[in-house]
């Protein structure tokens, strides 16, 4: 570790893993609610379930870019981090608002939790990925104004690289459109339009800057390739990301009351967002290729490659199969959402997080890589989650296009639970790969755990 | 890529294209906003939707259903609830949860007061006469 500042990325990142491992143990619960309908009911009835896994999602992934940004802003900028005390002191605080939340939403009725916490005050409660209670969202912004100010002064303070610049104007953009989630009319067209400027313009724009720059990062250390050669890439790959994703939001316009016209635009450029994230694949592969040192990391090479490979097929693929109006007509609001969720949130989000913290973990420690037998284990885990993700995903599309045949496109559509009933055997594959996924996920936390020599390059 | 094509072209490539479509969007955005008076049925917003939406939200519905599709997809759209099911049977509906159907899929049991539930009935009649593009393909959602 070159500045003794990035040691504080260790907490996030720890935080970061324990959300996850909160967010499958819900997921499991939900999958198996979906086949056994009253299961932990009326402990914890689906929305609550569905809330806190999704909700546990975002936090984790925001600890993950936190922690990133910690080691790798310094790192960028040839300096010590501006204030280490204030990230530590925003960490706790993160954390403690966060726990609170859940511990909020699992033991109170959702509308006591609004009514304690001031939602009659200014309604923000309520809506998808949004639920958040109106004084954590508040905490929300502290944070991340808190977080923005420490890394943009390390930033201005040192040296300015492609890379750090990339990653703040991520940073700064995912806050404020973050403040966005504060805007809630009564016309409900109207909130679901700038709901949208939350949750599309976070992870089909600014979250692929910030996910970009980590890439980068990483592929810099672990290939040794020239720097003016990936930025150029992340330029590239960043630029294709907002020029189609910005006006690709048009996708979540067809049906809930906006102009006709946004099926022509969101078909025609959210047509074209696969193609950032294709860019994001060719540019792993090529850069590892081109290598110009082995580093000893083997397994966070993997998990780049595997950032870019699972990123186009879950975002790019999964998103583009159902973007195109005509199609979308059939297939919103059903699995196959459900199914492009899934892999692109894990492919894109969570595996950019997993490689930072597989490149950086080791060095925080004090090596450069861990051992042969600890990067084993993580490989396996990396192979068990990744392809479990890919059956899910597979899983879900099934039971999403026969739910699309049996509800909308057959003579005598059925009602939703007649067709819900029909694919149940897809949701139970799901469910058991999703403890599939589990194993993988604890053999992940174990292989933090193992020792052994650091591993070396074969001379 | 050729080495012609050098890293501050490729920035200026993604400052300039993310400021035109940017703009582009807000154009759009503004368009929309002009456009939207005659599609939200925003003319039936009362007092009693707006109440209505607070209960909607309030009582996390989007955590299992979807609204105009979006959502959870563990319960069915509620979109056009208004007119698949009637304001009558979505009262008598909501009181009568949860089923505790063995094995069933459970909704919670909310109780709402009467003036609530006229509320939610409201806010979901709006919801059905927005202009959705004939979305979605039939009454079942």
């Amino acid at each position: 570790m070159k500045y003794s500042s990035q040691a504080v990325s260790q907490l996030y990142f720890t935080a970061a893993i324990g959300l996850f491992a909160g967010q499958i143990l819900l997921g499991l619960i939900m999958g198996l609610q979906y086949v056994v309908g009253d299961f932990l009911f009326p402990a914890i009835p689906f929305n609550i379930a569905r809330m806190v896994h999704t909700n546990q999602l975002i936090v984790w992934l925001l600890f993950g870019f936190m922690g990133a940004a910690y080691y790798l802003i310094p790192e960028e900028s040839e300096n010590e981090l501006y204030s280490p005390l204030l990230a530590k002191i925003l960490f706790w605080v993160f954390l403690v608002a966060g726990a609170l939340t859940i511990v909020g939403y699992l033991m109170l009725p959702y509308a006591r939790l609004a009514e304690l916490t001031g939602n009659n005050l200014l309604a923000t409660m309520g809506r998808e990925f949004l639920e958040q209670p109106l004084i954590t969202k508040i905490g929300i912004v502290i944070v991340a104004l808190g977080f923005l100010f420490n890394i943009s002064m390390t930033v201005l303070g040192g040296r300015k690289t492609g890379i750090s610049l990339v990653m703040l104007l991520g940073l700064w953009g995912l806050a404020i459109f973050f403040l966005f989630s504060f805007v809630n009319p009564d016309n409900l067209v109207k909130d679901k339009f700038w709901w949208w400027w939350v949750v599309h313009l976070w992870v089909e724009g600014v979250w692929e800057l910030i996910m970009g720059a980590m890439l980068a990062f990483v592929l810099i250390k672990v290939t040794g390739v020239d720097r003016e050669v990936i930025e150029k890439w992340l330029y590239v790959i960043i630029a294709f990301a907002l020029i189609t994703g910005i006006i690709g939001t048009g996708h979540h316009y067809y049906w809930i009351g906006a102009p006709g016209y946004w099926q022509w635009w969101g078909s025609v450029f959210s047509a074209m967002e696969p193609i950032p994230f294709f860019m994001m694949t060719v540019f792993a592969f090529n850069m590892v290729n081109r290598r110009r040192r082995e580093h000893p990391n083997k397994v966070a090479t993997l998990w780049a490659m595997g950032t870019g490979v699972m990123a186009f097929l879950g975002a790019g693929v999964w998103g583009f199969l159902h973007t195109l109006a005509p199609v979308n007509y059939y297939t919103h609001g059903t699995q196959i959402t459900a199914a492009h969720g899934h892999m692109a949130f894990y492919g894109a989000y969570a595996m950019v997080v997993m490689t930072m913290i597989s490149y950086t973990m080791p060095i925080i420690r004090g090596r450069e890589a861990n051992s042969e037998r600890a990067q084993i284990v993580e490989m396996w885990a990396f192979w068990l989650m990744t392809i479990s993700m890919v059956f899910i995903t597979l899983f879900l599309t099934a039971a999403g296009i026969l739910q699309i045949w049996l509800q909308r496109v057959a003579e005598t559509p059925m009602p939703f639970m007649a067709a819900q009933d029909q694919v149940a055997m897809f949701y139970w594959l799901r469910e058991v790969t999703g403890v599939v996924f589990l194993i993988g996920f604890i053999l992940y936390v174990c292989s933090f755990f193992i020792k052994g020599e650091p591993a070396k390059v074969a001379a | 890529m050729s080495s012609g094509f050098t890293k501050a072209m490729a920035r200026n490539i993604f400052y300039g294209g993310s400021v035109f479509f940017f703009l582009l969007f807000l154009g759009l955005t503004f368009d929309t906003h002009r456009k939207l008076p005659k599609r939200d049925n925003s003319q039936a917003i009362t007092e009693s939707v707006v109440r209505g939406k607070l209960v909607w939200e309030t009582n996390n519905c989007i955590g299992c259903h979807t609204l105009l599709g979006e959502g959870a997809y563990f319960a069915p759209e509620l979109g056009n609830v208004y007119a698949r099911r009637g304001p009558e049977f979505i009262k008598f509906w909501m009181k009568a949860q949860p089923t505790n159907a063995p094995g069933r899929r459970q909704m919670p049991q909310f109780n709402l007061t009467d003036q609530q539930l006229d509320d939610l009935v409201e806010f979901l009649k709006y919801a059905n006469g927005i202009n959705t593009e004939k979305w979605p393909p039939n009454i079942e959602g």
